[in-house]
């Protein structure tokens, strides 16, 4: 029997008439020109609240060992984590530091432990390799990095070309090692529990986190976002995923993307709520026992992992007790109809689909509790929101439903980006005519739902994560073997798109099959296993315009079985 | 073989100072060694070492999930 709620967001149209993001600011009890830190409003905020005693973290790692932490003890730690960046390593505020963690709790506790001293905290996913770790931390001369024994050969490995990174935190040290200069054990749980802690006096626009997102051309790209951004991220947690006071909730993102920030931190915990963790790797079975196990009521997943669990089929449900699950949800990319309809056969209830991005920090489009749900859609805009799709050409919002064009939002919302660190200019070029242009294309249908076409540029959508081509392409001409190469995304059932290359070799080189996978080895290594090629096509020459600039669309276009499109400025044939 | 394919999963995906105990029972994939992306990576290192084509129908995160099982898998190939 599944326990019903009332959802907290009213029926959509008389939500839409009545919203404002003040309704946020009242619950958190923020008015406008006070100190607002994130990191103290999702833990001491929660405690004062007469929450110290309610379980804030049940976590669970690959080998089935499991941790669990209240509020208090979250209170606690991340003041210790706070008090050690200040007062022991003298980090400053505004510094930058990294996140390089696994899904471990050092990693939530030191997310908001760095926010509470006022330092900006930023989160890479820790399957990057070294050159992708190195361009990142580069370009925001980060300061300091929390990582794990098992990644510290990579920091290792570039520290020499990082001039501004002066510490290296461990957390998980033995003393099996020595460590060397410049790197200091920090082992959480044994820490000395800080009660009292001075959190920084940030206001609304004090930078907090810096996410790394990629893009068609040049280098991944920082979003920066403010304190302020929780007032959208605890509204759009609660109204969206409906998250109660006695649910057991469950982000299945990586912090080291947008999600597992907005949702698998702020927006969960501002919330008050109680949320689970399983750091291991994708099985249908695990993932099943864990929310079986821990009696988890809503569920924030991606569409490649939905449609992965799709694959084992509905007979592998039927042999877990789930029925504690009330409310679904997923974000990353389009969920498509057949996974609705086939979670709706299998948990007895459908998947809601929400649409944002790193920019946006907050879901902008989504299908609600209680909306009429059709299969395939983005949903509506969240109230408070003004989202339309605009002409491609002049920006100007398309009123004819159906029509295809390109997704935009009003500047204004309290998670906008605040700029691209160090990159101005490329933030400016995403504003035309008022509106926030996201880069992704939709139309909207009579009844206000929007349907998502697909990217308006050349970033590949891989399992939910974005992955800039020119960063692929860069990896692989660094190869011996290599003289030319264009990555693009291939369509595929699982991940909506996977990585492509496509290559033409130097002199003297052979194609084969130990090649490719020499190749294939050499990008995962680089940069992540997102990035590497899933697969790799040999070509004698690749498409270019007449200036020598690679047409990866006619690539794309060919694979895709799309219309190649005007090709005038074609040097050469395929 | 199964030395040949534990040797390949170290080397591979460990990282140079990674001392995590992988052996022929070790969970490769749920355990968080060899992710979904880089499964690929493994399928056609068997596929070019056996000379063998794997179906993605059986290439399931199940059938890699420790040497052991891929081992097993092989052998639906007549590999020994």
């Amino acid at each position: 029997m599944k326990s019903e709620k009332t959802p907290f967001m009213k029926p959509y149209e008389e939500e839409l008439k009545s919203f404002s993001f003040d309704i946020s600011k009242n619950e958190l009890g923020y008015k406008d020109g006070d100190i607002i830190n994130i990191g103290e409003y999702c833990t001491d905020r929660i405690c004062r609240m007469g929450k110290g005693d309610k379980l804030a973290l049940i976590w669970e790692g690959f080998s089935g060992e499991e941790k669990r932490y209240t509020f208090n003890d979250m209170r606690q730690l991340t003041n210790s984590i706070a008090k050690f960046l200040r007062d022991d390593l003298g980090i400053k505020p505004g510094e930058r530091v990294c996140m390089f963690l696994d899904k471990v709790p050092e990693l939530y506790f030191g997310f908001l432990g760095v926010l509470k001293m006022g330092a900006i905290v930023q989160p890479l996913f820790s399957a990057f390799g070294p050159e992708s770790l190195l361009t990142r931390l580069q370009d925001a001369t980060t300061s300091a990095i929390f990582t794990q024994k098992k990644h510290l050969p990579k920091v290792r490995n570039i520290l020499k070309d990082l001039p501004s990174l002066k510490h290296i935190i461990v957390v998980d040290d033995d003393g099996s090692k020595p460590l060397k200069e410049n790197e200091v054990a920090f082992n959480m749980d044994k820490a000395e529990r800080v009660d009292s802690f001075d959190v920084f006096p940030s206001t609304a626009e004090t930078p907090s986190v810096l996410h790394y997102t990629s893009g068609t051309t040049g280098k991944p790209k920082g979003a920066q976002h403010v304190h302020y951004s929780i007032i959208s991220q605890y509204i759009t947690a609660k109204y969206v995923l409906d998250i109660h006071d006695d649910d057991i909730y469950w982000c299945t993102a990586d912090p080291g993307w947008v999600t597992g920030t907005s949702y698998g931190i702020i927006g969960a915990w501002s919330n008050g709520a109680t949320q689970c963790v399983l750091d291991a790797g994708f099985k249908a079975d695990t993932w099943y026992k864990f929310v079986e196990k821990n009696k988890i009521t809503v569920w924030y997943s991606a569409p490649t992992a939905i449609r992965a669990l799709m694959k084992e089929g509905t007979d592998a449900v039927k042999k877990f007790d789930l029925s504690s699950l009330r409310h679904l949800a997923s974000v990353g990319e389009p969920l498509n109809a057949e996974a609705v309809i086939w979670s709706q056969e299998a948990f007895g209830m459908m998947f809601h689909d929400t649409f944002w991005q790193t920019e946006t920090g907050c879901i902008v489009v989504s299908n609600y509790p209680g909306m009429k749900i059709k299969p395939g859609s983005m949903g509506k805009p969240f109230p408070g929101i003004e989202v339309t799709v605009v002409d491609l050409k002049t920006s100007e919002p398309i009123t004819k439903k159906g029509v295809v064009g390109m997704i935009a939002i009003k500047p204004g919302w309290p998670s906008m980006i605040r700029t691209y660190w160090n990159n101005e200019v490329t933030y400016k070029s995403k504003f035309q005519n008022n509106w926030y242009l996201c880069g992704d294309r939709a139309s909207i249908d009579e009844d206000g739902y929007f349907w998502f076409v697909g990217r308006d540029d050349d970033v590949i959508n891989t399992g939910g994560h974005l992955v800039g081509p020119f960063e692929i392409e860069s990896a692989l001409l660094e190869h011996p073997a290599v003289a030319e190469s264009a990555a693009i995304g291939k369509p595929d059932p699982i991940n909506m798109e996977v990585v492509k290359a496509f290559i033409s070799l130097k002199p003297g080189f052979e194609q084969t099959k130990m090649l490719e996978l020499e190749i294939m080895n050499f990008v995962r290594k680089k940069l992540s296993a997102l990035a590497m090629p899933q697969e790799i096509e040999f070509v004698d020459s690749l498409p270019k315009t007449r200036s020598g600039k690679i047409m990866r669309r006619v690539l794309k276009a060919k694979e895709w079985g799309e219309e190649i499109g005007d090709t005038s400025t074609l040097e050469n044939d395929m | 073989m199964k030395d040949v394919i534990l040797e390949y999963v170290r080397n591979e995906y460990l990282e140079d100072g990674d001392d995590r105990e992988v052996n022929f029972d070790t969970a490769i994939i749920s355990g968080g060694i060899v992710d979904s992306f880089s499964m690929v990576s493994l399928k056609v290192f068997l596929e070019t070492k056996y000379n063998i084509q794997i179906p993605d129908a059986k290439a399931t995160p199940e059938a890699f999930d420790s040497v052991n099982n891929i081992v097993a898998l092989l052998k639906e190939f007549g590999i020994e």
